[in-house]
């Protein structure tokens, strides 16, 4: 639109053109918007009693407990995820389109909704919840496995979703090559796709595991809140709330700057491989 | 482009607009506490029927969360808390002047129908294999649950602490205990599947639920015909039937 840019500009490629302001502007707004609350966080938190309150022994219960389940829900949700992702990318069945609905639906249902339906099939009184009750004693509501359920419930499918896209995004020629050269199914798979998704692997691995992090609604509901079984730190902050705001902002902090360093730490790991 | 951009900000300035249109048309927003839901939702409608100009909206919540809510801000003209304690916060802090208290709740055992577990008090609760729901500490009946349970003498070691009494009843209902410590009013409102269980010691631990014209309330006058509307004889009634005790 407007005169052209010197040819010595326009050899280093489009970082020196304008960015155009109707692009900018709403970047510059969304940014604020998602940065914004936390610089509130940061400029509520009680400084000075940080030390005495990040000691006290049910701040490091939670925590732990909230790592521990986390990364089990992401474990799970990598076992069951991945090749549930495979078959809906690689895989031509009836009623595909279908399944792949059903997997997004725990995204948009409310998560407290997900732990009752989790207590309806799960619970003392469910279906499946009754038999594993009689016939093991297992009752999972109200405990850490619960916990780890409701987590897995809401985060697999986020990475599902992500391993399903890049699988679609790989080549299958890779795939096909293999094959031809006499490699099975599952070797295919181990040696020639699981290295190809890798990074997809791995972004939706980050994605499952910090919203599993932040699982509060699906948790509370099905699993309950028991100090050190239960009580992981967003139902802590949401107890806190009740309370003492400082401490839910403590709480706050502490879950935010650990999942930002563990997110931050793998990145760099994961797109630092070739 | 910008015919496309100026389309969504109508669109996203006409969705935001009518969603909190109702403050200006004189709605008098009611923060209470979750115990109150059935009753005051009834209170409500008759209020509105005898003053045909005035609409009550109602947010129902744990009475802490809501005072945290009115600590920073939330737009709210009357708060009616389920223990004194928290009221004396809201009151402490300058959101309003003064409190009065309009009705009183105890603590019963609720039990599934017919009492299957055979529970006859509080110390009944700590025996083995028995799953049972409590409030946490930090909610009103979480608080009177802890006083009752000291008073009686009784350790125990519940299930699961909810964050508000709905919470601990729902747990109930849904089968997952096999007793829940919650208001008598609470058992009255679910009257479907559940029976209530009466204790002595909830002599020891009745709560005193008041409520409050908030200082930045949009609505003073209306805010105050509602508070005065709680101690009609109608709303009197309706409390009473909904399992409270009225001063």
């Amino acid at each position: 639109m407007t005169a052209p840019a010197a040819p010595t500009d326009r050899r280093r490629g489009p970082h020196r053109r304008r960015i155009p302001v109707a692009l900018l502007v709403p970047a510059l707004l969304g940014l604020a918007f998602l940065v914004l609350p936390l610089l509130g966080l940061l400029l509520r938190a009680p400084w000075s009693t940080m030390p005495e309150r990040l000691t006290e022994p049910g701040v490091l219960a939670a925590l732990w407990l909230s790592l521990r389940t986390a990364t089990a829900a992401t474990v799970l949700s990598l076992v069951l995820g991945i090749p549930l992702a495979w078959l809906l990318a690689r895989v031509d069945f009836r009623g595909r389109s279908l399944v792949r609905a059903l997997v997004t639906v725990p995204l948009v249902l409310p998560p407290v909704v997900g732990g009752v339906a989790l207590l309806l099939v799960f619970g003392r009184s469910g279906p499946v919840g009754s038999r594993l009750d009689e016939a093991f004693g297992i009752t999972l509501p109200f405990s850490t496995a619960g916990v780890v359920m409701a987590m897995t419930f809401v985060a697999m499918p986020f990475l599902v979703v992500s391993v399903e896209g890049a699988l679609r995004g790989a080549d299958v020629r890779f795939e096909e090559a293999a094959a031809t050269l006499g490699a099975g199914r599952w070797t295919v798979f181990t040696r020639v796709t699981l290295p190809l998704i890798a990074p997809g692997i791995a972004a939706g691995t980050v994605l499952c595991w910090a919203r599993a992090l932040g699982e509060f609604g699906a948790t509370i509901t099905f699993a309950g809140n028991f100090p050190g079984r239960t009580r992981t730190m967003p139902l802590a902050v949401y107890l806190a709330l009740e309370t003492d705001l400082e401490a839910a902002i403590v709480l706050s902090l502490i879950l935010l700057a650990v999942s930002v360093i563990v997110l931050a730490s793998l990145r760099d790991r994961w797109t630092a491989a070739p | 482009m910008k015919r496309a951009a100026a389309a969504v900000a109508a669109l996203t300035a006409a969705l935001t607009l009518t969603a909190c249109g109702g403050d200006e048309d004189g709605a008098i927003h009611v923060f209470a506490a979750a115990s109150l839901t059935e009753a005051f939702t009834e209170i409500g409608e008759d209020f509105e029927r005898a003053n045909p100009d005035a609409s009550v909206v109602f947010s129902f919540a744990g009475s802490s969360t809501l005072a945290a809510q009115i600590g920073e801000g939330a737009p709210a003209d009357v708060f009616a808390s389920a223990d004194a304690a928290t009221m004396d916060t809201v009151v402490g802090d300058g959101h309003a002047s003064e409190a009065e208290t309009f009705a009183r709740n105890r603590l019963v055992i609720a039990v599934p129908e017919g009492n299957p577990d055979g529970i006859a008090g509080l110390g009944d609760l700590a025996g083995p294999g028995l799953r049972v729901a409590v409030c946490a500490h930090a909610v009103p009946c979480g608080a009177a649950s802890q006083t009752a349970l000291e008073a009686a003498g009784v350790e125990l070691t519940p299930a699961t602490y909810e964050t508000d009494v709905k919470a601990t009843l729902a747990k109930l209902t849904l089968g997952e205990v096999d007793a829940a410590l919650v208001y008598r009013s609470d058992v009255q409102a679910d009257r479907d599947g559940v029976d209530a269980v009466a204790f002595a010691e909830a002599d020891a631990a009745v709560n005193d639920y008041r409520v409050a014209v908030l200082t930045e309330a949009a609505n003073p006058d209306a805010a105050e015909a509602f508070v005065a509307h709680l101690g009609s004889e109608a709303a009197l009634e309706t409390l009473t039937a909904e399992g409270f005790r009225t001063p």
